[in-house]
């Protein structure tokens, strides 16, 4: 047994709240600069070049890359031999309550969904945890902005649909979003489970870095057929037209029941941000 | 085509932008999001005057991330402006000029445009650093309680935008996409011996 402390949880969710908003994770560097290269439309390379003007400037003026600092969307794995000192949710709300203070980042949260005040704190923060083998804590931020999430989609889909139906169904999704959730977007796609855990596979897809395909090749060919089909969509940087209508796009999934297929869309943006620390 | 315009704007000065047009914008520019949106319809439907001048005027939907100490403004890009489509026809229809924001607009502000002789830009998306770059003071005028949707006065300095939807019923988001696609199916015409 290890003992981390709740003051430890909270400084590292501190640290990471900055520095996700501030520093774009490598790959999806990378895949925006690959993009930039391979687009043949003049005015969506002149965006595409806008775009990393933006995350050099943010980074010499040390100011958030969007001011959508988001919901902050904490993913624990818990190893199964550490023992928490002190209240591991309480821990993690006040790590988002000091780096988003610190940080000089934006407040987003409401605490009712229809009485809409702000909490002025940015907390709650949305927790999920995991239960894994090992005595380590390992904790990411994701500040999710909702420009993208709100034009994220769920659909049950019947069996006989099979994967014409969940490329149809994901393709239509962002030919639905058009310009509105800042694209290039990044794309997380769940298929299978029940209407609540295909969700969370979606969501979960965006924290896998973008150069790292799905390992079953069924899906990393899928994940590439898809890839293909929404990059030839038009829609391009910001919907101004171009071919670089998305970075990437994961696909995760899970065991479901014969009557069902569901799928879920997740759309993130060209800022999609996590950042990582192991306790 | 680039344009260099001031603020408050006349439907002259608007007349030649056309959907795809960059606009270099300088002057005074409002902040407003949803909250501060549903406020001025309450005020409008009090009789009570608007917290700025209407006539000519820029709305920017932007909620900025907090300034640290000593600077003007933080992270500003702009927001998703179909939220506003059911207050902006109003706005419009009372002279307000510009719109500055990102994403798709629904028929009622489409026609609201084209009837007011207004125009629609966007602001680049997700790119809150640079879009900050151009605001050279802020001033807050109204709605405090409502945190980052307070309504803010920006004096802003060549500010990077492009016309979506002109006065004339040109829409980007439409003609942007559809261009390019053509230029693919030309390109494949000509490789065809």
């Amino acid at each position: 047994m290890r003992t981390i402390s709740a003051a430890q949880i909270t400084e590292a969710v501190a640290r990471l709240s900055i520095r996700a908003n501030t520093e774009l994770p490598a790959d999806v560097a990378a895949a925006l600069d690959r993009c930039r290269r391979a687009e043949p439309w003049p005015l969506a390379g002149e965006t595409l070049d806008l775009l990393q003007d933006n995350l050099n400037l943010a980074r010499e003026r040390d100011l958030p890359i969007c001011q959508d600092t988001g919901m902050a969307c904490v993913f624990v794995e818990l190893g199964q031999e550490v023992h928490i000192d002190g209240n591991f949710e309480e821990a993690i709300h006040e790590g988002v309550r000091r780096g988003y203070g610190e940080g000089f980042l934006r407040k987003s949260i409401v605490a009712d969904p229809l009485r809409r005040v702000n909490t002025e704190d940015n907390t709650p923060a949305s927790i999920t945890v995991r239960i894994v083998p090992g005595d380590r804590l390992s904790l990411t931020v994701a500040p999710k902005g909702f420009g993208s999430e709100n034009m994220s989609r769920l659909g049950m889909l019947k069996p006989a649909d099979g994967v014409e139906g969940v490329k149809k169904f994901v393709v239509e999704t962002v030919r639905l979003a058009g310009p509105n959730p800042c694209p290039p977007t990044v794309l997380g796609v769940g298929i299978g489970g029940s209407f609540d855990k295909v969700a969370a596979l979606a969501k979960h897809a965006l924290l896998r870095p973008l150069d790292q395909p799905n390992p079953d090749p069924f899906y990393a060919a899928l994940e590439g057929e898809l890839l293909e089909e929404i990059n030839a969509l038009g829609i391009g940087p910001q919907g101004f037209g171009g071919r670089t209508t998305c970075l990437g796009l994961a696909i995760e999934t899970a065991s479901t029941h014969v009557a069902g297929l569901p799928v879920a869309v997740n759309v993130s943006c060209h800022v999609t941000r996590r950042a990582t620390e192991v306790l | 085509m680039q344009y260099k315009l001031t603020t408050p704007v006349t439907r002259e000065d608007l007349s030649p932008l056309k959907a795809g047009d960059t606009v270099l914008l300088s002057g005074t520019v409002y902040t407003a999001r949803d909250a501060a949106h549903k406020r001025m319809m309450e005020l409008l439907d009090a009789g009570d005057p608007l917290p700025f001048p209407v006539e000519g005027s820029a709305l920017y939907y932007v909620g900025p991330t907090p300034e640290r100490p000593g600077e003007v403004i933080g992270s500003a890009g702009p927001t998703t402006s179909g939220r506003m489509d059911a207050y902006a026809p109003r706005l419009l229809d009372l002279g307000q000029a510009m719109m500055i924001g990102k994403g798709a607009r629904n028929g009622a502000v489409k026609e609201a445009v084209v009837r007011n002789g207004a125009v629609y830009l966007a602001a680049l998306g997700g790119a809150g650093a640079l879009m900050a770059a151009s605001v050279k003071k802020l001033e807050m005028i109204c709605w405090e309680d409502l945190g980052c949707e307070a309504v803010r006065r920006l004096e802003v300095a060549d500010m990077p935008l492009t016309v979506i939807l002109d006065a004339h019923g040109g829409d980007l988001y439409q003609s942007g996409p559809a261009a390019y696609l053509a230029s693919l199916e030309n390109k494949q015409e000509g490789e065809t011996p």
